[in-house]
């Protein structure tokens, strides 16, 4: 009696529905969701799968695919960053104020105007990095409330210093290499969204602080009985997130050739969400940044096929916002998976 | 005897590749403690959880009362009057004792709570347990014996006929072990059936009527307590005879490595010792005697209120956790899944971290990441952790192997004194003379190994030295040829002045 039962469980892996459990556990539910969304749009409308498209949804997905790889390091380190499109809006009115100012002052060296600009976008993004850094890891107060906080000081900040009014009159070399150019015949943002990706790659898989945070977001205790500096390693995910946010704020200021207090809007939403589909858990530890690419990437897929679809754009806030509450569950019921030890 | 209250038959359950229980024949009578014996993954928690209503069959069936039953909940099951004390807390921290003992049943006055009442009440359940709790008290500021004690109490509350306690007296002091055998006792003669799982076979003779031994999820078989000893208890839980379960550790000691002079803290209280590389010292007492706080002093997860502590001859007082660790001293945690392991990676990445820390400690700037994974899947091999749980998720292991992770996680950081706190705390016995054999090695390696421990006989056997704590004092100091249980526990209650 033992022998038939024991046999015939084990007979019960080779099934497709383990089979989609295993993978669900594993990768998340992004490559359920991508699967649905390639065939409902293809369905939907017949510009949606053409090589055209695609590539274009690649070049838009630039930009998420950034700010949600710097997300990540928030989440795996247990928390997240809501503060991410304040960063970018700071970093873009701060590198076009300074970036218009010394042009203005040095006519004959306008990129060492763009440089001294792009200094200080980093500059001002990484000091928003280290108070959120501080204030989760040294003050322990709950990331929500810290990068909330945070968020609305660095936006109120960055509405004064222009009274909301774009700060246009950028040099135009720096509109037309990181904005519109192309390095071999790549646009330029695809280009450095790709070394950034292979630098995150890196740094995740390959080196001490990547093993370190995984660690940190996995079990902060455990972590700290293995001699990591929990600390130290918190803080700089904060800071390295909110470095990610400045360089994608530059970019997408070279694209509008302006800095801008409202860049970056709804961006904080959208990178939890593309973060949470690709498989990051929201209690830390999990997460990979190749995931997360893709996460990125399905995102923007979506907001094109909806686009094409002519679904409105107050409705795709709806969609997106189901989209989110739908990947949060799932990571909820994958989470329970995980513990329960299936 | 009375009639059975409780009968299980064929009852099995089926897990996706396990079968967590196979076929299995139970029952409990009225006014009879009937004990469940068995390793960790035996089905013990399997067969209760069924009992409880927290769980349901694959198949088989569940009678009560000569009915047959089909729980739906844990609230199905104390509505016929099941009641459950498990070994996870389902109190709720924030609110208080008397809060927690009414909860989903507050007495009323109308629409209104009736506190005062509520308080009376919880104060004279208590009083009748013998459990000294002030009920206004907040859960959370309670010590783990005292929630195990209002948890008791929460499923005293009902109308009971079953009692299922699964190791209640695993966090409990003595006399609140005593106190707890009076009141089950009380419940016996009331007609009340109990399930008693324990792995304190000490505690059999004093409660049990029946034991059931549980092996792999299979029932080997139902003895009588006065039938029965503790070597054919062991056997039939093991299936093999385990003698020679603790290894004989060399004695070869090296240079003093560790000391500790007239260290004071909360609840520790002028405490000196000292300890040399290769040497074995145990460290016993009771829950709350400081034996453990001592040694998270020493790691700096605590703070001390004056003495010296040196380490390789220097001064390691003020310094925090992780430079402690830097000059050499790893600390295993008593709870491998809060504060040891990362439950949701596998064991290699869990053992990849330290393998990394220790790199940087050896001033490693570039990680070669090939070396580490080989190096991961050595200790994999030297604590015997099967390949096919390597790339599982430690959520997914047993606690033995878990255990095996955590122990494999000192082989990957260097170190010369190594600090286990409750090192087989939920481990099964074959586990734990792999363990053991662990220990035994490092020691013989050279290094200096503290071992603090609620289980007596893996202090007793394995210690060079033991020193015996009681209120945060060292008691006494004894030398292998002076360790015997008599003295030990003559240490553990004697009053101090």
């Amino acid at each position: 009696m033992s022998s038939t039962t024991k046999t015939m469980t084990e007979d019960k892996p080779k099934n497709i529905g383990y089979w989609f459990k295993q993978t669900f556990i594993r990768v998340g539910v992004l490559p359920f969701f991508l699967a649905i969304a390639l065939i409902v749009f293809t369905i939907l409308s017949n510009k949606f799968f053409t090589g055209q498209n695609l590539m274009n949804v690649a070049r838009q997905s630039v930009y998420l695919v950034l700010v949600s790889m710097g997300q990540m390091m928030a989440l795996i380190a247990g928390g997240f960053d809501l503060s991410v499109g304040t960063s970018i809006a700071l970093s873009s009115v701060f590198s076009a104020i300074v970036m218009v100012f010394c042009a203005a002052l040095f006519p004959d060296a306008i990129w060492f105007a763009i440089l001294l600009g792009v200094l200080a976008g980093f500059s001002v993004a990484i000091i928003l990095g280290i108070i959120n850094g501080i204030g989760v890891s040294y003050f322990e107060v709950s990331p929500f409330i810290m990068t909330l906080g945070v968020s609305s000081v660095g936006a109120g900040f960055a509405l004064f210093m222009t009274g909301g009014i774009p700060v246009s009159g950028l040099p135009y070399a720096f509109g037309d290499t990181f904005g519109f150019g192309r390095w071999f015949g790549i646009p330029a943002p695809v280009i450095i969204a790709i070394i950034c990706i292979i630098f995150m790659w890196t740094l995740m898989t390959k080196t001490a602080f990547g093993a370190k945070l995984y660690a940190v977001g996995g079990n902060i205790k455990a972590a700290h009985l293995s001699a990591i500096n929990t600390k130290k390693t918190l803080m700089l995910a904060y800071v390295i997130c909110a470095a990610i946010a400045a360089l994608t704020g530059l970019l997408l200021t070279a694209r509008v050739e302006s800095g801008e207090a409202n860049l970056g809007g709804t961006i904080a939403l959208e990178s939890i969400a593309a973060c949470v589909i690709a498989g990051v858990s929201l209690r830390g530890g999990i997460g990979r940044v190749e995931n997360v690419v893709l996460g990125g990437f399905f995102i923007v897929l979506v907001q094109n096929g909806m686009n094409l679809a002519q679904i409105s754009s107050y409705m795709q806030m709806v969609l997106l916002g189901m989209l989110l509450i739908l990947a949060v569950i799932f990571d909820q019921i994958r989470y329970r998976l995980i513990m329960s030890g299936q | 005897m009375s009639e059975a209250i409780v009968t299980t038959k064929n009852i099995t359950k089926l897990y996706p590749g396990t079968v967590a229980l196979d076929n299995v024949d139970f029952d409990l009578h009225s006014g009879e403690v009937h004990i469940l014996f068995g390793e960790n993954g035996a089905g013990k928690s399997t067969l209760i959880s069924m009992l409880a209503g927290s769980n349901s069959p694959s198949s088989g069936t569940l009678t009560i009362d000569g009915k047959l039953v089909n729980f739906s909940s844990v609230a199905d099951a104390q509505a016929h009057g099941v009641y459950t004390v498990f070994q996870e807390f389902s109190l709720i921290p924030t609110m208080n004792v008397a809060q927690n003992l009414f909860l989903g049943r507050e007495p009323k006055n109308g629409i209104f709570i009736n506190y005062k009442l509520m308080k009376s009440k919880s104060q004279a359940i208590l009083h009748d347990l013998g459990f000294d709790i002030d009920p206004t008290k907040t859960v959370s500021s309670l010590s783990r014996a005292e929630q195990q004690m209002v948890e008791i109490a929460k499923a005293l509350m009902g109308d009971v006929k079953v009692l299922i306690l699964d190791e209640p007296t695993a966090s409990l002091t003595d006399r609140e072990v005593d106190h707890l055998f009076d009141f089950i006792l009380d419940l016996k003669k009331k007609g009340v059936g109990i399930i008693y799982i324990s792995h304190r076979m000490q505690e059999f003779d004093r409660i049990g009527d029946r034991i059931t031994i549980l092996r792999d999820g299979a029932k080997i078989g139902t003895v009588n307590v006065k039938d029965t000893n503790e070597e054919q208890l062991v056997e039939m839980m093991t299936g093999r005879n385990i003698t020679g379960i603790y290894p004989e550790i060399k004695t070869d000691f090296g240079e003093e490595i560790l000391n500790v002079s007239n260290l004071n803290a909360i609840g520790v209280n002028n405490v000196s010792f000292s300890i040399k590389a290769g040497e074995v010292l145990g460290i016993a007492g009771l829950v709350g005697s400081g034996k453990s706080r001592l040694c998270r002093i020493i790691m700096g997860l605590g703070t001390a209120f004056s003495g010296e502590i040196s380490f390789k001859g220097k001064s390691i007082s003020n310094l925090s956790t992780r430079e402690i660790m830097k000059t050499g001293i790893y600390y295993l945690s008593p709870d491998r899944k809060t504060e040891g392991l990362d439950l949701a990676r596998s064991p290699i990445a869990n053992l990849e971290i330290n393998l990394v820390m220790d790199n940087i400690a050896k001033g490693k700037k570039f990680l070669n990441w090939k070396d580490i994974k080989a190096k991961a899947h050595d200790i994999s091999d030297h604590i015997e952790l099967n390949d096919d749980y390597r790339k599982k998720l430690v959520s997914q292991l047993s606690g033995g192997n878990q255990q095996k992770v955590l122990f494999g996680k000192c082989f990957a950081q260097d170190a010369d004194l190594i600090i286990f706190d409750e090192p087989t705390v939920g481990v099964d016995m074959g586990t734990r003379s792999a363990l053991y054999q662990m220990i035994k090695q490092l020691a013989e390696d050279g290094k200096a190994i503290i071992i603090i421990s609620s289980d007596l006989p893996e202090v007793m056997n394995l210690s060079h030295r033991l020193l015996v704590m009681n209120k945060g004092r060292l008691a006494i100091t004894l030398d292998k040829s002076e360790i015997s249980e008599d003295i030990i526990l003559k240490h553990f209650f004697e009053e101090s002045n």
